[in-house]
């Protein structure tokens, strides 16, 4: 990749006089650093996954077994685990797009009438989004704990005994995916707060002026000004709710690491087993698989909110 | 109008109650994490207090030195550093190159790098493993930072080839004039007017490379080398019930970042907004 670019500059630059063409590559050097890593550490291993993905290998043995696409179709047919994986990160997503958004937006509006303290509130919803997935799992497990948890004592000296008294939140199948879902909310929150306050304070204080002039209530303000200017904003907090939520990794690993019996088991997780497993070829098919999914999702939601636009 | 006013008023005391209750659910578990840390190992499972009557501080130091959180933290410190370095060195250059200097197929190249940033390869880790592990990477300090550099590049080179766009060139001009280099243009004069978007980048990767775990996981297998969040983990699998001590080492994890948190606030909140706004 790298010699292919020089050749083609050096051919390129041909024609021109050689101090341009001195100068056009002490110019390219500034580039050629970054260059590099690219080509190593992000060429290299895209095209490296398309290759991994019809051979069978155990990341060890010299050679590897040429398969076709037996993994693709193992994957579409026969792999109801997989799917249902993504199921359980598609629960996930949607929780956060729907409760974690909407408050997340109710938040910024209240911040941005010019409250008192919005900087002090501000900074403390964003502190969650800062901490590391690992740290936040450690703690609300501990949270959860069945019988030394905060969360039980509290709810036992509310009164709830019986089935749920000790309830161990993470472990029973009713309830681990849904409290997973909800620290992922309390991590991400802050994170859409702080794009919808962006978006809120880039709309000028004039339009509400005249809009208050023309005797438009805060509900029609709302309506019918910041709603469809905060219309791209909603498109990029949901893309990135979407693809941050479906790729969620480090939370599930130091929570549950996908139990009780895969019923938090998300993409990443299944796909990280069946690489520590071994299954190269496999994993990496299936990381593709899961790459697609997304991309498909984002161009719809891109589409949604172009035709929300023009609404 | 007293009407009005006074639903004004209620409306105002809504917006209060709202907003406090959810600033306590977001400190709470971090309160409880400082609460947990400093309890005996018999008062963790009895004590519910929220503040320890007689906090237990020697745990920190059981878990800096008996939980080995000494040594993740130096790895951790390592790895921040270095990463941080290489990314601010590597994508300034090219930023400035991309912003102020002419070669051919200039934007073709731009926007190869810039595409990185947007296409999301999950699984990723699998070929860097690969790729690692033909390079005798594997298990490494330098291999994880590398990998940790290559993250940051394609976001540094964006938000720096913005700022340099919209730099004046009056200071570089005249400095060609008197005959400096292009480097030294770089390194004395434009690297320095930079510091505003420098110092969003630098805290940006701080959190990033501090806070990464799944890229540390596939990488190393030494205990000697894990960065905190992998050590957070190995310790949580072998005392599985030390909750005291897990919860100090959790704290040693956290503070350095609650600290930069609130030294460069407002850097932070800005590099989020401008990277996810601008895509």
């Amino acid at each position: 990749m790298v010699s292919y670019s020089l050749n083609f500059l050096i051919s390129f630059s041909a024609k021109l006089s050689m101090d341009t063409r001195k100068s056009h590559l002490e110019n390219f050097s500034f580039i050629l650093p970054a260059l590099i890593f690219f080509c190593v550490f992000s060429v290299y291993p895209i095209l490296k996954t398309f290759q991994l993905s019809v051979y069978t290998w155990d990341g060890i043995a010299p050679v590897m077994k040429f398969v076709g696409l037996a993994h693709y179709k193992h994957i579409f047919l026969n792999n109801p685990v997989f799917w249902k994986s993504m199921g359980n990160a598609g629960i996930i997503t949607l929780m956060a797009l729907t409760l974690q958004n909407a408050v997340a937006l109710l938040l910024a509006l209240i911040v941005n009438k010019n409250i008192r303290g919005k900087h002090i509130f501000r900074a403390i919803f964003f502190l969650p989004p800062i901490l590391s997935g690992i740290v936040v799992g450690l703690i609300w497990k501990w949270i959860y704990d069945g019988n030394y948890g905060i969360l039980n004592y509290w709810l036992s000296r509310l009164g709830i005994s019986g089935q749920y008294a000790n309830w161990a939140w993470l472990s029973e199948i009713k309830t681990a995916l849904i409290s997973v879902g909800i620290v992922h909310i309390w991590k991400g929150l802050g994170y859409a707060f702080i794009l919808f306050l962006a978006g809120l304070q880039s709309i000028p204080e004039d339009v509400y002026e005249a809009a208050r002039i023309d005797g438009a209530d805060e509900w029609a303000q709302f309506k019918h000004i910041t709603a469809p200017l905060l219309v791209p904003v909603f498109a990029i907090v949901s893309i990135l709710t979407i693809l941050g939520t479906m790729q969620i990794f480090d939370l599930i690993y130091s929570m549950t690491r996908g139990g009780p019996a895969g019923h938090t088991s998300v993409p990443i997780t299944e796909i990280y087993e069946y690489m520590s497993n071994g299954e190269f070829g496999y994993a990496t098919t299936m990381a593709i698989v899961f790459g697609l999914v997304l991309f498909i999702v984002s161009i719809a939601q891109i589409r949604i909110a172009k035709k929300m636009k023009q609404v | 109008m007293n009407i009005f006013t006074s639903k004004k008023i209620s409306i105002n005391i809504v917006s209060y109650i709202i907003l406090i209750c959810m600033a306590i659910t977001c400190l709470f578990p971090l309160f409880w994490m400082l609460s947990s840390s400093l309890k005996t190992q018999d008062q963790i499972f009895t004590d519910m207090s929220l503040v320890p009557k007689h906090p237990h501080w020697s745990n920190y130091l059981d878990a800096w030195i008996k939980g080995e959180f000494n040594s993740y933290f130096l790895n951790s410190l390592i790895y921040t550093v270095c990463s941080v370095v290489g990314i601010v060195l590597i994508s300034s250059l090219a930023a400035y190159g991309f912003a102020r200097l002419d070669f051919p197929m200039k934007n073709f190249f731009y926007l190869l790098l810039i595409v990185t940033l947007m296409i999301p390869i999950p699984g990723a880790f699998i070929p860097l493993y690969v790729l690692l592990n033909k390079l005798g990477l594997l298990n490494t300090r330098t291999g994880l930072t590398l990998c940790y550099i290559n993250g940051g590049l394609a976001f540094g080179i964006f938000i720096l080839r913005n700022f340099f766009d919209y730099l004046p060139k009056d200071i570089e001009d005249a400095a060609k004039i008197d005959g400096a280099s292009k480097f030294g243009i770089y390194w004395r004069i434009a690297l320095p007017m930079a510091r505003p978007a420098l110092a969003t980048l630098v805290i940006f990767n701080v959190l990033g490379v501090w806070n990464e775990f799944l890229l540390a996981l596939v990488v190393l297998q030494d205990k000697s080398k894990m960065p905190i969040q992998r050590g957070l983990m190995v310790f949580q699998g072998t005392h599985i019930t030390d909750y005291p001590l897990l919860m100090a080492g959790i704290t040693i994890a956290t503070i350095p970042v609650v600290i930069a948190y609130i030294i460069m606030q407002r850097h932070i909140i800005k590099g989020i907004t401008a990277g996810a706004l601008k895509q």
